[in-house]
């Protein structure tokens, strides 16, 4: 709308239609010390990583000679880094059906007129207050498998309702479906190990998603519901075809705000799985903070921290330069 | 609620079996979400002999709090840092978050949309990659190891999120307004006092809390950046009342209900405003 | 409202200014505000102004400033009472505690490898003796030689030389071992095991015999944990030292063609079999739920470092009455020792100070001092027998007696970049039991070595 000076509405003095007015030279420079962060704080740290990841620096003394590609493909022939890129991948997708699904459905059900609303919202509200490290201790707990027929946790929960199906979940390697390609030294798949992660994820996040979609909800006009429901529309019609279009906008606000915890997780899979079973749970994070410190392999660790910057602009980007783009139009 | 009898009985009649399905599936997802604080409390109260994963369920044999006056000691240094870092890079945070949204939603100009979205892209670097830059930076401008220099680094890391928020927020409000206002005489600054600033109070609640929470809760940041032990923010601190060899689960415990109460405390008190402020539009996307 | 307008933003300005002034000042203050305000409290960063030191050290006396990840329990307890005897020696030096903990020492690492870069080295810091110490920080010349004061006080004669031989690099020693941990020890229930008329293995078939036995009464054979990704690789080093011998295990680090020898996949073949007698949830258990199942007696042994005798104590279990130990199976005679050390950085910013906690670290009264709170044992061969519990006394004399033999996953025998792709191998074997796996990623984590 506000490219140039054309589509600006018409103000009749002259000097307004004026593009750079004092104004916005002011508010360009009230701007430039927040660009000038972001520009020393993330694209030049960025840009050092990235130089790094093309030199020879491992050890705690700085090595800048110049090796190419060398350390990404010693990575990426790591079974170890194979598997954190199939579990990002995996954790990103479940963790966000799972807080995009239970925040919604949460929505939904303190949306339709429940007595005392303000309590489940503060209930499922509350965990966002807490840090990961807490709930991955919490939630490390609450999983432990204990010993066959002397569950322990959740699973003896479970098991006293008769339901002893998540036992050896945190402590399994099986990967299903299990498929690993001859040019890979990882197998393809859904971690099982993963599952109580994304569960402990989820129980800290989909009360942030609930948030959104019930501020969503309350947003959309009563008057539009009931315009709705004299053209006869049933609640079903009514949730398809209203209410979940309107709430489009909100679900790629919260895929944004989710995924980069999600892309970033790091605290929690630390405190409560350590990575563990074997690599079923590590994360390039992870890797990447041992490589680099624990290893002192600082080129290599550069470039691992290089292929998860690229793994969330390959995620990220398209929707930053759509939405730049639908903003101009709108 | 004041609601008027006839309606209301009428409606809850109707769809009876349906409103005790929602009940259950409410309760349900209450105890879901309330079991693991039920386990840091008991275990907080118990004695580390009797603390073991098989009698994790069992209530304390002894009711005691000397697991909390024991992570009370060890934290109550660390609280005054964490405060002492929470509130200026908050209050920082939101301030330049409102002031970029501000610039960003109604004083656009050619290239602003790149700008925002360069911005952005800042909320999805993964801390752990640019430690040893960060640090390096950090020692050539004389910050590191203090808490000032962890505000900055909080500061500077909150711009993304503060700014995307704010910017939706803003984008609400409309140009007309603003056009009003321009024709009156106001300028840049003006119109930011008069008319944006008065309307953001629930965009900066929401902010506020999510920076609060965020900054409070943060972890690696506060490790690296503040290296002597006078400085360590509570997060820090609690991680340290783990033991090298073996963890007193409940001393650990107690320690993480204890440096969850000022998070927990916002959301009960703010967690009204904080939906409020969602709802007054700056989630939209 | 104009002219109102036009206050308003130069006030504006005005106050953006100031607070942009405020942080710069505020950055260039840090240091010299922090010095009077929190006098009990010192900064570190006193040391990066070059003009400061002369009038710290007249205003504030002297400091000392150690790095240790020990932030709780017996280790903290330890370490605090050797401040204890620091302090009557020199009452006017302040102590700064900076301990780090969390990760797995990985924390803790990176604190202080971030300091070390930044040229702000503490005056000294705790490093595992042997490997780790000297593939970081030696071959990166952040460290001084000690030697010297090893023959200055004597120790040379005290410690043992095959730990001493063990520590060196290139002729020069670069920390002082200050306690030693025993890495093959086998712990059992003891109840279960006269239960059932058992007695600790020997070697490594009546492991197997006794484990077969407790199978059968329907326990557990061994607890193992790995939520701390040490346990697996820590039960594997045992057992390479169980099948290589006290000779020939040390060579696995100084050759690495000896990663081609048979013995390293019986080895392999060895912990599979081990493992099949493990509980399988061990991969969500640290070692210390491991021990704890020993200690209830639902698992009869476990294969531990000696801290777990603290953590026995610790939960009010009687020594040889509840629980029982012996070398790990096929290790007997030989000690495979873990140390702590404490190191003398290039730079540190109170260097006489430093070394004289190094002699302190050293010398009989601190090793005293810190041992019997620690759990562990002196590096001292003269150290007073009478100050330390059953088990440790029992430790003080094999150590005297035994083979020594550096432990991989303690950071005695190899450089850290080895040990974290070997702890990742053997963590991934423990869950996947994939023999073909392991022995892959041991060949490329051999690459390391090397380096």
């Amino acid at each position: 709308m506000e490219q140039a000076n054309s589509g600006q509405i018409v103000v009749p003095r002259a000097a307004r239609r004026r593009f750079w007015t004092v104004d916005r030279v002011i508010a360009v420079g009230m701007i430039v010390p927040s660009v000038i962060a972001i520009a020393i704080f993330v694209y030049g740290f960025i840009g050092w990583t990235g130089y790094v990841s093309l030199s020879k620096w491992r050890g705690i003394n700085p090595d800048f000679t110049f090796v190419g590609l060398d350390n990404y493909n010693r990575i990426f022939g790591t079974a170890r880094f194979q598997t954190d890129i199939r579990n990002t991948i995996v954790f990103t997708l479940l963790f966000l059906a799972g807080c995009l699904g239970v925040g919604l459905l949460l929505a939904i059900l303190l949306d339709s007129k429940i007595k005392g609303e303000a309590i489940f919202r503060a209930i499922f509200l509350f965990p966002m207050a807490l840090s990961f490290i807490v709930t991955g201790t919490v939630w490390q707990w609450l999983f432990a498998p204990g010993t066959a027929g002397d569950p322990t946790g959740l699973n003896l929960l479970f098991q006293n309702l008769g339901l002893p199906f998540f036992q050896d979940w945190s402590t399994t390697a099986s990967v299903l479906p299990e498929w690993q390609p001859d040019f890979l030294r990882t197998k393809l798949g859904i971690p099982l190990a993963m599952v109580p992660v994304v569960i402990a994820a989820v129980w800290q996040m989909s009360g942030f998603t609930m948030a959104m979609y019930l501020a969503g909800l309350r947003g959309i006009g009563e008057d539009i519901y009931e315009a709705a429901k004299v053209d006869g529309a049933n609640d079903w019609q009514l949730f398809l075809d209203i209410k979940l279009p309107l709430l489009q906008p909100i679900t790629l606000s919260a895929v944004i705000i989710l995924g980069h915890i999600s892309l970033k997780i790091f605290d929690l899979i630390i405190t409560q799985t350590g990575g563990g079973p074997g690599n079923a749970t590590d994360v390039p994070g992870i890797n990447m903070y041992e490589t680099t410190f624990k290893s002192n392999k600082y080129a290599e660790g550069s470039a691992i921290a290089v292929v998860m910057l690229l793994l969330v602009a390959v995620l990220i980007v398209p929707y930053l330069i759509n939405n730049a783009r639908t903003e101009v139009d709108r | 609620m004041k609601a008027n009898p006839p309606i209301k009985t009428f409606t809850t009649t109707k769809i009876r079996p349906g409103r005790i399905l929602v009940y259950v599936v409410l309760v349900g997802f209450s105890i879901f979400f309330l079991l693991p604080v039920y386990l840091l409390l008991i275990t907080g109260m118990k004695s580390f002999s009797e603390v073991s994963l098989n009698r994790m369920w069992n209530l304390p044999v002894n009711l005691s709090f000397d697991s909390f006056a024991e992570a009370w000691k060890l934290l109550q240094g660390s609280f005054i840092n964490s405060l002492s870092l929470v509130i200026p890079a908050t209050i920082i945070s939101s301030l330049l978050g409102s002031m970029n949204g501000y610039v960003l939603s109604k004083w656009r100009f050619p290239g602003s949309e790149i700008i925002f979205t360069a911005i952005l892209f800042g909320m999805f670097i993964p801390y752990q990659s640019i430690l040893v830059p960060l640090v390096q930076f950090l020692q050539s401008v004389g910050l590191y190891g203090s808490i000032t220099g962890l505000i900055l680094v909080h500061v500077v890391y909150g711009i993304p999120i503060t700014t995307l928020i704010f910017r939706n927020y803003y984008a609400g409000v409309p140009n007309e307004l603003l056009e009003a206002s321009k024709i009156d005489g106001a300028g840049f600054f003006g119109i930011y006092r008069h008319i944006i600033f008065p309307l953001s109070v629930p965009g900066f609640v929401v902010v506020a809390i999510w920076q609060v929470t965020s900054i409070w809760n943060e972890f690696l940041f506060g490790l690296i950046v503040t290296n002597s032990p006078e400085q360590r923010p509570v997060t820090v601190a609690l991680q340290n009342i783990a033991g090298s060899q073996y963890t007193k689960w409940n001393v650990q415990m107690a320690g993480a209900l204890l440096v969850a109460i000022p998070t927990l405390l916002v959301y009960i008190f703010l967690g009204r405003y904080f939906l409020r402020g969602l709802l007054a539009g700056s989630v939209k996307g | 409202m104009r002219s109102f307008n036009r206050f308003f933003r130069l006030t504006a300005l005005v106050a953006a200014g100031l607070m942009l002034a405020a942080l710069m000042a505020a950055c260039g203050d840090a240091t010299a505000t922090n010095a009077p305000v929190t006098t009990a409290a010192p900064a570190v960063q006193a040391t990066t102004s070059g003009a400061l030191p002369t009038s710290a050290a007249g205003a504030g006396g002297q400091k000392l400033e150690i790095f240790s990840w020990w932030t709780n329990g017996g280790e903290a307890d330890g370490l605090n009472a050797m401040y204890g005897v620091f302090k009557k020696k020199f009452p006017n030096t302040e102590i700064v505690n900076a301990t780090v903990a969390g990760g797995a020492g990985t924390n803790a690492k990176t604190v202080l490898v971030t300091r070390m870069q930044g040229g702000q080295p503490p005056d000294s810091f705790q490093v595992h003796a042997g490997q780790e110490l000297i593939g970081t920080w030696v071959v990166a010349n952040k460290m001084e030689p000690i030697t010297q004061i090893f023959r200055d006080e004597g120790w040379d004669k005290v410690m043992p030389k095959l730990l001493l031989d063990q520590i060196t690099y290139k002729g020069e020693i670069y920390s002082v071992p200050v306690n030693i941990h025993r890495s093959n020890m086998l712990w059992y229930n003891k109840k279960v095991f006269e239960q059932n008329q058992l007695t600790p293995p020997k070697t490594l078939d009546d492991f197997f015999k006794v484990a077969d036995a407790l199978k059968a009464k329907g326990i557990t054979p061994l607890a193992v944990g790995g939520k701390d990704k040490f346990e697996t690789p820590h039960l594997f080093e045992s057992v390479l030292l169980a099948t290589f011998g006290p000779e020939d295990y040390p060579k696995l680090f100084k050759d690495t063609k000896m990663w081609a020898d048979p013995r390293v996949a019986t080895a392999i073949a060895t912990l599979n079999k081990m493992l099949g007698y493990a509980n399988p949830d061990r991969s969500s258990l640290g070692w210390s739920d491991a021990a704890q199942k020993v200690l209830e007696g639902s698992a009869g042994m476990t294969i531990m470092g000696d801290w777990a005798e603290g953590y026995f104590l610790s939960k009010g279990a009687k020594p040889n009455a509840e629980f029982g130990w012996a070398a790990a199976p096929g290790t007997d005679g030989i000690f495979m020792w873990l140390s702590d050390s404490f190191g003398l950085p290039k730079g540190a910013p109170h260097r006489d100070n430093a070394i004289s906690w190094l002699k302190l670290a050293g010398s009989k009264d601190g090793q005293d001092a810190f041992n019997p709170k620690k759990g562990s044992i002196p590096a001292r061969t003269d150290a007073d027998k009478s100050l330390y519990d059953e088990y440790l006394k029992w430790s003080i004399e094999q150590f005297g007696a035994a083979k020594l033999a550096p432990s991989i996953v303690h950071g005695a025998a190899a450089n850290e970049s080895f040990i974290t792709s070997y702890d990742n191998a053997l963590n991934v074997f423990s869950s996947d039991k994939d023999i073909k796996t392991l022995t892959q990623a041991l060949n490329d984590a051999v690459n390391d070595l090397s380096k």
